[in-house]
């Protein structure tokens, strides 16, 4: 019984990275950059759910989708001011290291609005939790909500890559930027629009983290952001579907690591097991390997 | 063109040149002044250091305003042996490196006593640049062992292994519980820290710990896992070495577990009603042990809270009053050793050192506060728990 109890934890734990992964994967597999501010996006989206539902008073529908608005403003913003003219330099080193500055400059600026204090964050879920095996097991209702918006979005963007111009472009711009250029397509304000995607859905994940694990200070996104970004990379980075499934098995390795082998070591267990995918199949579970033609 | 930016890079290095030398000479003429300046100075300078940004930032900056709310009440008062007291406080981001460089900032603002560092491991840090120096150190806050592991450092709280071993004893004492669950983390000397003091003192107590986990700072969101295990344990109490941040969750998950033990914790999870919008009846019968309680009656208590409300606008936590008595230890120390600021850092080290195991002070974490040539405090634990949304001190 408590294996099982574990394994719902473990999705539970999953469904919160899978969701953050799904923004990391997007943009990575369309502009070609980790954008480490992603986890950072998330924070600022907690705070602003937090925001209008206590200060202004919004019921909580209305204060996600502002935090979605905010969030997609502020990814553009961002994307514009300290990606975009950094796209064409020499190293790919370049951005991500401001990814990282940009990483910081959000955390501090949070720390300066919101101070360092915690802030406990009222779930957006109303949902009661499911109880299965007379109350032995249970699924609370922030797991269900996260993962039925987890397959939500992980299909509509699937559906909107493949069936809308702007998703085609996006394809286009990720297989070659060149060529997409030279074809008429608008590399600049198609990774612009990726940008805008790839942070609204951090402003949701953001909502989805904050009900699960209720605390909120400007450092929320930092962790999360990192193992979704594990997770990515170990269902395969670029790849949608991939994401969800990288997000699920991390947090049930985590959650059943940590419950059989030792607490202590949960998460090099977690790291161990990436390291044993990416040897036997360098591009994660779900990457293509494409193969680089001479 | 080229000719005029070669003469222009001539003219520039040239000027560099002239502009390193005078500084030179800025400096040289600086340090003699300052030297001077030490000799006849004539107030005592102490120095704080701390996290004032960051995610300890809470902790600095109420050790800041609790310390600087005691120097300006002295300072109003005459000072020490007559003379004023400047404080200076620096940030340090709960950083061991960062510590290390305000302690660098303050000696060359002529430091002579050091109210620092806030937090454990910046404290370890700099208390081996203070024993170097022979500089006189309290902390307020810094409760690992190795903090104060040097002649020269004092501290005003309780150390980790004093802490574990207190809450064992209690435990014990008020048969609240025999079979105990431990959640500690183990990427943190003062969880740990506890944890395993705690778990020596248990044996002794009669206390069977019959699941002990760890979390790190790097997976403290979920707790699924540990608080699992300790309702299979069927564990009657749940002992949580750590700061209210992961507190709050853990409550909050338990909760939402159907799981409800009784939930005991230690000085860092003072300030959990404190959390913006957390829900108080999670916390319903959680104790702690505290060394500080601002609803108390105490007279002394009341008077330093409504004092540090009027000037910062918050309820001081047990830092600020940690800070608070530190620099009323100081003063009394420094009396004690009938201090002087003309005397070298070395002089008033070793006169506070000797002084600080002869005073005895009342302040507002303890009555009778004395010291031990170890730098450990000896004052009497209070357990604080929570009812209806309130802090009350269990007599």
């Amino acid at each position: 019984m408590s294996f099982i109890s574990y394994l719902i934890n473990g999705i539970s734990l999953g469904s919160v990275y899978a969701i953050i992964a799904l923004g990391y994967t997007m943009v990575y597999g369309i502009a070609k950059m980790l954008n480490f501010a992603h986890g950072d996006v998330i924070m600022i989206g907690g705070y602003v759910v937090l925001v209008a539902m206590t200060s202004m008073g919004m019921p909580s529908i209305a204060a996600v989708l502002l935090a979605v608005v905010v969030c997609t403003l502020l990814g553009v913003v961002i994307e514009r001011v300290a990606y975009k003219p950094l796209r064409n330099a020499s190293s790919n080193l370049a951005v991500l290291i401001t990814a990282i500055g940009v990483s910081y400059l959000l955390q501090n600026i949070a720390l300066l609005l919101f101070g360092a204090n915690t802030k406990s964050f009222t779930s957006v879920v109303t949902i009661p939790a499911l109880k299965l095996a007379g109350g032995q097991l249970i699924i609370s209702g922030e797991t269900i909500v996260t993962i039925i918006t987890c397959i939500i979005i992980m299909v509509a963007l699937m559906l909107f890559i493949k069936k809308t111009k702007a998703g085609q472009a996006m394809l286009a711009v990720s297989e070659d930027k060149g060529a997409a250029l030279l074809m008429g397509i608008n590399v600049n304000g198609t990774i612009a629009l990726t940008f805008a995607i790839g942070s609204g859905l951090a402003a949701i994940a953001g909502v989805l983290l904050c009900s699960a694990y209720p605390s909120l200070t400007p450092y929320t996104g930092a962790m999360p952001g990192i193992k979704a970004f594990v997770a990515a990379v170990f269902g395969g980075i670029g790849s949608i579907p991939g994401a969800f499934i990288g997000g699920i098995l991390l947090g049930i390795i985590e959650i059943l690591g940590k419950a059989y082998i030792s607490s202590q070591l949960a998460d090099a267990i977690v790291f161990a097991v990436l390291i044993i995918v990416l040897l036997v199949k360098p591009t994660g579970i779900m990457g293509k390997n494409i193969q680089e033609k001479v | 063109m080229k000719n005029f930016k070669k003469a222009a890079s001539l003219l520039l290095a040239s000027a560099l040149m002239v502009t390193s030398f005078a500084a030179c000479g800025d400096k040289a003429s600086d340090s003699s002044a300052e030297g001077e300046a030490t000799a006849s100075e004539d107030t005592f300078k102490i120095g704080g250091i701390g996290p004032i940004t960051g995610a300890a930032a809470v902790y600095g900056k109420a050790v800041e305003n609790g310390a600087k709310l005691a120097v300006d009440e002295i300072n109003a008062e005459g000072g020490i042996n007559g003379k004023q007291i400047e404080f200076k406080f620096e940030d340090d981001e709960h950083d061991a490196e960062k510590s290390v460089n305000a302690y660098n900032t303050l000696k060359d603002w002529g430091m002579q006593m050091l109210l620092g560092s806030v937090t454990s491991n910046p404290c370890i840090a700099v208390a081996e640049e203070t024993k170097n120096d022979n500089m006189f150190q309290l902390t307020p806050s810094g409760t690992a062992v190795e903090c104060v592991q040097y002649e020269n450092a004092f501290r005003v709280c309780f150390s980790d292994p004093t802490q574990g071993t207190e809450c064992a004893k209690y435990i014990s004492e008020n048969g609240l519980a025999t079979k105990v669950a431990v959640i500690y983390d183990s990427s943190d000397v003062y969880s740990s820290g506890i944890y395993e003091a705690f778990a020596a003192e248990a044996k002794n107590d009669g206390i069977e710990i019959v699941s002990a986990e760890a979390f790190t700072a790097d997976s403290n969101k979920d707790f699924s896992v540990q608080i699992q295990k300790a309702k299979d344990a069927g564990a009657e109490l749940v002992f949580l070495p750590f700061y209210y941040t992961e507190a709050s969750l853990v409550l909050q998950q338990a909760a939402g577990m159907n799981y409800s033990p009784i939930f005991f914790g230690c000085d860092g999870m003072d300030g959990i009603l404190d959390v913006e919008g957390f829900d108080a009846s999670y916390a319903d019968n959680l104790m702690f042990l505290s060394p500080f309680t601002p609803t108390s009656t105490d007279e002394a208590i009341q008077t330093f809270v409504t004092s540090f409300k009027d000037a910062y606008g918050e309820t001081p936590n047990q830092f600020a009053a940690d800070a608070y008595d530190g620099i009323y230890a100081i003063k009394a120390a420094a009396e004690k050793a009938e201090l002087t600021p003309d005397m070298s850092v070395s002089d008033m080290c070793d006169a506070m050192k000797t002084a600080m195991t002869e005073i005895s002070i009342d302040g507002v974490t303890a009555k009778g506060l004395t010291w031990d040539a170890s730098g450990e405090p000896s004052k009497a634990p209070m357990v604080v728990k929570i009812a209806n949304g309130d802090y009350a001190v269990v007599e």
